[in-house]
């Protein structure tokens, strides 16, 4: 019989939101933020007709995301028709959240680090239904999205400069702003 | 070469696996008829011809897990499985229930059958009831055998055999365990789950973390330290004057280091366990394995370390496939 | 109702086995016994040149005997193990579908609480095959106890009734593991625990026992709560699982009950004390989970 050793995980590159990034998205005005993430969580959802197949039973939840290195959360409200996202400062009401690194948050959406290790590991928490978390990973996850050529896609004319500035931001911090093929 | 058997909770999951070189890949439907009932996993009807599809036009192979075992009385949601499976164009079905085979042997003929791991079949005779009366092309073996064995196993019966070779890590006979449903209600064999997510609760006591399954404590750890999932049988527990893990260490299999020695049992196909993971975990799982294979192939040796990074902060074992892991 | 007595699961010494068949053999209430090594094929040989003394002695009692086969068959000795079984002339009763392939098509066979039986296709199959009884498997709620009776028919069906619950089977023995010894070189420390060896979380909740390749319940399944509802289900016997001591009175309590002389709440309050684990569980029939309890506590 093995005595309990807890295994302490890898130190996982997961990195931490620039402070300066940091400082901006907490300035930044939740209104304009909140109605441009709405627009595109639609425009995806349009995009991706077999996300909320995929989420059954928990199609009408509302999930809270929080970040753990800035004060901000997001709420993504299934409930309401079209849905709807929120930005907080602090958590809101929902069926399930997930807390983690903004990072890992967006890390999550794009496929990189695997999030069954990140759940198992506690580097992404779950407050909640933990079933409902669990559905919204598997199902971004099959969705195959990128939301850094989505925001470029809403710049219109402007979207390959916007898509150059991403990829640069990307490669300046580490945070996986766009989708990626490879875990890391 | 040896086929790769690769695991696909999505249909992304499943055209990562086939792009990165999965000879087959292996898949289920979203509902009680498979062993990864997972929420949010798993093929609608139109999902799998599709992939089938996508699968058949880059020279692979789909494989239908329906290896749950069927409820009384609802028996027709598995023979509806099998048979949507085989519309959809699957390879084979895998199957562990006995009157499903039965079944599927005698409703559908001419579909390929492969026996589950949840059915447990360890020795040559059982194997070879299974090929004789229901006509099973292949088994996949229990994680209760070590390497020699199966080596034997594959000199007495003319089915083929696959292994698991990377994942999670059953340290009970599969199909033959009901400690899931013990706590929680809901079981591999019933449900298709095994501590199941919906009841696992993290609590913060003082400076401790206490991960519990149905309210039972799996784990302690002190508070920021990472806490293993719950699973029942690789929790830390008390026995007379004893604490740790009773039942296995929070591992995950990898017996890429037993290739070769697979390769020379005799097995004809390698599995790789994880549905419930990733498409990008499963691209780099099967691009690692099929690097593998293809050296082992031509001779070369195989890339030693190769999947370290999948396995970091978790302990490998090579379970089983090691006669001293008993 | 009628009882069968079960095999013994844990690995006791071998003149305590003889002289329990052997008092077996003269006590009511009991139709059938079911004995030979479950869990271990290294325990049979202590004990197996005194089988046919024990079977014969049951048989003269009255009792309908059948030997079972392994829980998990891999070994070449267990392999033959397995194969002689079907040349005893005694009712096989399988619990590693191993033993079937050994059955000659159509022979009588009986079929054990660890082949999975989960629904009428396999039931039917199997009594196609020559199964003349099926003990369910202990997780089955119920409703399915009650589908799988009906397309029974006239073969009988048994539940497990007491005893600590058989709830998986592996490769590799916790009792060794736990003394830090290789399962080849185990020295046979399991028949410290004839019961099983109880394993509490780190909050001391009651939950599960090892018995060598064997993890069972810690607390002791007791059905006799739920004895009315099994025999409108149609069940014709309950299991009872031998334990190392008060073995004897457990079974005239569960005599006195199925006769009606007591009731389920004097059964339990009086076989609590001799209860392994000191705590009862029945839930996988009907409660939210197989180690809750309906009863009083």
């Amino acid at each position: 019989m093995t005595a309990p050793a807890f295994l302490t995980a890898a130190e996982k590159a997961i990195p931490q939101m620039p402070p300066v990034l940091a400082f901006g998205l907490r300035l930044a005005p939740a209104a304009p933020a909140e109605h441009l993430l709405t627009h595109m969580a639609r425009s995806i959802l349009a995009k991706h007709s077999g996300l909320l197949a995929r989420l059954g039973p928990y199609r009408h939840c509302r999930f809270a995301l929080s970040a753990s290195d800035v004060p901000m959360s997001f709420c993504l409200d299934l409930g309401k028709d079209p849905l709807v996202i929120t930005v907080h400062t602090n958590p809101p009401e929902a069926d399930a959240r997930i807390t983690g690194k903004l990072a890992a948050l967006i890390g999550l959406v794009h496929g990189v680090w695997d999030g069954d290790a990140l759940f198992f590991s506690r580097d992404l928490t779950v407050e909640g239904d933990t079933s409902a978390a669990l559905a919204l990973r598997n199902a971004i996850d099959d969705a195959e999205l990128d939301l850094g050529a989505e925001i470029a896609a809403l710049t219109g004319p402007f979207s390959n400069p916007a898509a150059r500035i991403i990829s640069l931001a990307e490669s300046l911090t580490g945070v996986p702003f766009t989708r990626s093929g490879a875990i890391r | 070469m040896m086929e790769l058997v690769c695991p696909a909770g999505t249909p992304a999951s499943l055209r990562a696996a086939v792009d990165a070189g999965a000879h087959s890949v292996y898949c289920g439907f979203a509902d009680d008829t498979n062993a990864r009932n997972f929420p949010g996993l798993n093929f609608s009807r139109a999902e799998l011809a599709a992939g089938v599809a996508y699968a058949k036009a880059r020279g692979s192979k789909v494989l239908v897990a329906i290896n749950t075992f069927p409820e009384a009385g609802n028996e027709a949601l598995w023979h509806r499985a099998v048979a949507d499976a085989e519309t959809a164009g699957a390879h084979a079905v895998i199957l562990a229930d006995l009157g499903l085979i039965a079944y599927a042997a005698e409703k559908h003929p001419g579909l390929r059958r492969h026996l589950s791991v949840q059915a447990a079949a360890a020795n040559p005779d059982i194997i070879n009831f299974y090929a004789e009366t229901f006509d099973v092309k292949r088994v996949v073996l229990p994680r209760v055998l070590s390497v020699q064995e199966i080596a034997a196993i594959n000199r007495e019966i003319d089915t083929e055999t696959e292994v698991f070779v990377f994942g999670g890590l059953c340290v009970m006979a599969e199909g033959r365990c009901s400690l899931s449903s013990f706590i929680t209600g809901r079981s591999p064999n019933m449900n298709g789950v095994c501590s199941p997510a919906s009841h696992v609760t993290y609590t913060e006591e003082g400076q401790e973390l206490a991960a519990k399954l149905g309210g039972y404590t799996i784990h302690r750890a002190s508070k920021g330290t990472p806490a293993p999932y719950p699973t029942l049988c690789k929790g830390c527990f008390k026995v007379g004057s004893r604490t740790g893990y009773v039942f296995e260490d929070p591992a995950s299999l990898d017996a890429s280091e037993l290739l070769p020695a697979l390769a020379k049992a005799g097995v004809t196909a390698l599995k790789i366990e994880g549905r419930q993971r990733s498409r990008a975990y499963v691209a780099q799982v099967v691009r690692n394995f099929r690097a593998a294979v293809e050296a082992l192939e031509e001779g070369r040796p195989v890339p030693a370390g190769m999947l370290a990074q999948l396995t970091e902060g978790q302990s490998a074992t090579a379970g089983a496939y090691n006669k001293i892991w008993r | 109702m009628e009882l069968t007595i079960g095999p013994i699961q844990g690995f006791w010494d071998a003149g305590h086995w003889s002289d329990f068949y052997a008092r077996l053999a003269e006590t009511p209430g009991v139709t059938k016994v079911v004995l030979g090594e479950l869990v271990c094929s290294k325990r049979l040989p202590f004990y197996q040149t005194r089988m046919p003394e024990a079977i014969e002695r049951l048989q003269t009692g009255g009792k309908h005997v059948a030997v079972t086969s392994l829980a998990l068959v891999t070994l070449k000795r267990e392999r033959k193990m397995t194969a002689e079984l079907a040349g005893t002339g005694l009712e096989v009763e399988v619990n590693d579908l191993t033993a079937l392939a050994h059955i000659p098509e159509h022979a009588p066979f009986s079929v054990g609480p660890l082949v999975n039986v989960y629904n009428e296709g396999t039931l039917s199959y199997l009594k196609q095959r020559g199964a003349r009884s099926f003990c369910l498997p202990p997780e089955l709620p119920l409703a399915s106890v009650s589908r799988l009776a009906a397309k029974a028919g006239t073969t009988p069906v048994e539940v497990w009734g007491w005893g600590r619950l058989p709830l998986a089977i592996s490769g590799r023995c916790y009792h060794a593991r736990y003394h830090d010894r290789a399962k080849d070189q185990c020295q046979f420390v399991c028949a410290n625990d004839p019961d099983g060896f109880a394993v509490d979380t780190l909050d001391d909740q009651t939950f599960l026992a090892i018995n060598g390749v064997q993890t069972l319940s810690d607390p002791c399944a007791n059905m006799s709560h739920d004895l009315t509802a099994l025999e409108a289900a149609g069940v014709a016997s309950l299991r009872l699982s031998p334990q190392h001591t008060g073995f004897f009175n457990i079974i005239a309590l569960f005599h006195d009950l199925v006769c009606g002389r007591i009731d389920a709440d004097e059964l339990s309050a009086r076989a609590l004390p001799l209860a392994p684990g000191a705590a009862f569980c029945n839930g996988f029939l009907g409660g939210p989970n197989g180690i809750s309890w309906s009863g009083r506590t």
